[in-house]
């Protein structure tokens, strides 16, 4: 039986085991709607902003580990979409956006709704494909999923023009593809395995840096395991919080701008430093020129561009983080041989004192509510368990530092592209694919009006989202290197005229708790969490202005450069 | 240092704009880029020259291998290469002077061929090193040459060693 292009496409979702669709319709794609409207197998999820689709795909990868999909239309549907898709990209995670095109004779004719989506996605996606034959869609399809969701994954973009969706052909689903242009790496190169396995022994101030690789590849445990195993010290980039149990002793915290005293610390002392699924970003290495001077680096990553692009190293591994650690487990116990027990007892000797700086302090007593305290109550009500997304700024870096994430895959933010308006539609994502969790939005004021509009998309799915917003009644991390660099002349960073986010939550018709007082964040919580439980709650909690996140490391400055409290 | 890659990639529409594109993006140079199909038509493949120190060198290396449309790759510099680059250029030659014989010996000693004559001009085929083009460009002078177009360069590995499937 022949089917159209449009009940191709929904065929291949089935057949490929997506749940969700999130979309928006619109003229181009007017024909996959109508085959949506036919079937039961793909849910839609009806978003306000395309862009919202992207990062609520995003949201349901990174908390599922599965593609996140995404149907838009054409133009400004396709445009619209791009945040989402760049921040997918800079995060590597795996996507697949289908944008609808005007009709193929129409193509470069600037007609009504057109858009080159191929050339304006190319610079943000892992790969793009234009459909120019009915014949060519499942075959497509089936690459772009091959290629979003292996190697280092990514979002791909499937750009399908209108007549296309209406043309018919006999459907077959690929069960494996094969492309000769495209063999990703997965095994680590045996020999450097071992030479890293011998340096790690050898170590006499170890230091382990892992990220988001060790995240995608979920490799937590077998990281775990190691890590135990040798006794080391360990902290994550902001991508990588929850590969290691942030309450273990071990955990040094996470690392970078504004991480702890104690991990960049100990990156900038360490004499082995061991790199895995990490990508030596400038937040997190600070100045290059003064960066591990020390050190000799081990660089366990899938993406071979990533390998001696920032920083030079000694042992690079290819390879996927799970294969590789599973091979370097095998090595330590086939060794015998112990990490230098002596050592390693004066190096964490060293540590504790840096951690006793306490470099995380903040003023407990204040009257004001301190935004630390608000998330640090957020993890206790929530027992650590919550799902949480954050949007970009302040309130990130605090959730980041003040939520022990034990588990993986429960922090979810836009860490490379640094997206605010990600954290709403991200955590919609996280709901849907974990409906009986907590799904947690740390946000701003600032923030969350930029995609404020899917608390409408919320209230259609039932979506009952915490969203926290820590409202400080400024852009804060703006507003804080103002105070810093720019002498305290605040250009535009105060935002007049905040709405009243209850009434305004309540006018979406979900729940509004305006908190004043910080007696009153934990109880506003629990209310939350418990008589609120199914629906979504708007938390307002006013904080204060005047906080700013520490620690942190200047521009120019070295790991072991920090400005303190 | 100069190099010149050979790239052997899919001979998809689109191809050439990801190469480019991912050239403008990360700021590395291109001195040349010259692409056609291959015997298989199904591949096309492309000589780039470009600039940088070894690390850049290596970065661009990784990055086009990254490219989902790249299939195989080699920096010919790296060891013993031909490089060629075929240059049409229109030069003044007026009728019974003595400049008209001047660039006829001149294409000879080049080892150019003249592919078409007016009664006022001459243009001359060449083949050769980047050099050499420009040597000829010099020995002619800028005033007498109306026109030029060159191919920028392809290139191919001395010996065995080829870039193939």
């Amino acid at each position: 039986m022949e089917l159209t292009g449009a009940e191709i496409l929904i065929r291949c979702l089935e057949d490929e085991g997506v749940e969700y669709l999130f979309g928006y319709p619109g003229g181009a794609v007017l024909h996959i709607y109508d085959a949506i409207y036919k079937q039961d197998k793909v849910e839609h999820i009806l978003v306000r902003h395309e862009q919202a689709a992207t990062h609520a795909a995003d949201g349901y990868a990174r908390s599922s580990g599965k593609p996140g999909v995404v149907l838009v239309t054409s133009g400004p549907g396709a445009t619209n979409a791009i945040t989402g898709i760049a921040t997918a990209y800079m995060d590597s995670i795996p996507m697949v956006v289908f944008t609808g095109q005007v009709p193929t004779h129409m193509i470069g004719n600037d007609a009504f709704q057109e858009v080159d989506s191929i050339g304006v996605t190319r610079p943000c996606v892992k790969h793009n494909f234009l459909v120019k034959d009915v014949n060519d869609l499942a075959v497509t399809i089936k690459k772009a999923f091959y290629i979003a969701t292996t190697g280092r994954p990514g979002p791909v973009v499937v750009d399908i023009p209108k007549d296309i969706t209406a043309e018919k052909c006999a459907y077959s689903y690929p069960k494996r593809i094969n492309m000769r242009s495209y063999n990703p790496v997965v095994k680590g190169n045996k020999r450097q395995i071992v030479k890293a396995v011998d340096l790690m022994l050898s170590a006499q101030r170890p230091m382990v840096y892992t990220g988001g690789g060790v995240i995608l590849d979920r490799a937590a445990k077998p990281l775990t395991n190691m890590i135990r195993t040798l006794g080391f010290p360990i902290t994550n980039t902001l991508m990588g919080l929850g590969a290691y149990p942030a309450t273990d002793k071990q955990f040094l915290g996470m690392l970078g701008m504004h991480g702890t005293y104690e991990a960049n610390m100990a990156m900038h002392n360490c004499d082995v430093l061991i790199a895995i699924g990490a990508r030596f970003d400038d937040r997190v290495t600070g100045n290059i020129e003064k960066f591990c001077p020390t050190a000799k680096i081990i660089h366990v990553d899938i993406d071979p561009a990533s390998i001696s692009k920032n920083v030079m190293v000694d042992v690079p591994i290819v390879g996927g983080v799970n294969n590789v650690l599973k091979e370097m487990m095998a090595l330590l116990a086939e060794s015998k041989q112990t990490p230098d027990k002596k050592a390693l007892a004066e190096w964490w000797q060293q540590i504790e004192d840096w951690r006793a700086v306490d470099c995380l302090k903040y003023d407990m007593e204040s009257d004001l509510i301190k935004p630390q305290y608000v998330v640090e109550s957020l993890y206790n009500v929530t027992k650590g368990d919550a799902f949480v997304t954050s949007d970009v700024g302040q309130h990130q870096m605090w959730a980041a530092q003040f939520y022990k994430f034990d588990k993986p895959y429960r922090w979810i933010n836009s860490g490379g592209l640094g997206t605010m308006g990600f954290g709403l539609p991200a955590a919609m994502g996280a709901q849907l694919a974990n409906p009986k969790a907590t799904v947690a939005c740390v946000t701003g004021e600032g923030s969350i009006q930029m995609n404020i509009q899917e608390l409408s998309t919320c209230l259609q799915y039932g979506l009952p989202i915490k969203i926290v917003c820590l409202n400080n009644r400024t852009l804060g991390m703006v507003r804080q290197w103002q105070e810093f660099f720019y002498q305290g002349r605040y250009s535009m960073s105060y935002m007049e005229a905040i709405p009243d986010f209850v009434k305004l939550a309540e006018s979406y018709g979900h729940v509004g708790i305006r908190v004043e007082k910080p007696e009153d964040v934990v109880p506003a919580m629990e209310d939350a969490m418990g008589k609120h439980k199914n629906r979504l709650v708007f938390l307002d909690v006013v904080t204060d202005q005047t906080e700013n996140v520490y620690p942190m490391i200047p521009n120019g400055a070295g790991l072991n450069e920090m400005i303190l409290v | 240092m100069r190099h010149i890659i050979s790239i052997l990639m899919e001979n998809e529409t689109g191809a050439l704009s990801r190469v480019a594109g991912l050239f403008s993006a990360r700021g590395y140079n291109i001195e040349s880029l010259t692409v056609a199909p291959t015997e298989d038509p199904s591949l096309s493949r492309m000589t780039l020259v470009t600039r940088g120190s070894d690390q850049i060198i290596e970065q661009i290396i990784k990055q086009l291998n990254k490219l989902i449309d790249v299939v195989k790759l080699i920096d010919l510099t790296e060891g013993p290469h031909i490089e060629r680059e075929m240059m049409l250029v229109k030069v003044k030659a007026a009728a019974a002077s003595e400049a008209r014989n001047e660039i006829n010996r001149l294409a000879g000693i080049f080892r150019g061929n003249i592919i078409d004559v007016t009664s006022s001009s001459y243009t001359i085929e060449l083949t050769g090193t980047g050099d050499k083009l420009d040597a000829f460009i010099q020995a002619v002078g800028n005033e007498e040459i109306l026109e030029t177009v060159r191919s920028g360069v392809s290139g191919i590995s001395r010996g065995d060693k080829s870039l193939s499937l």
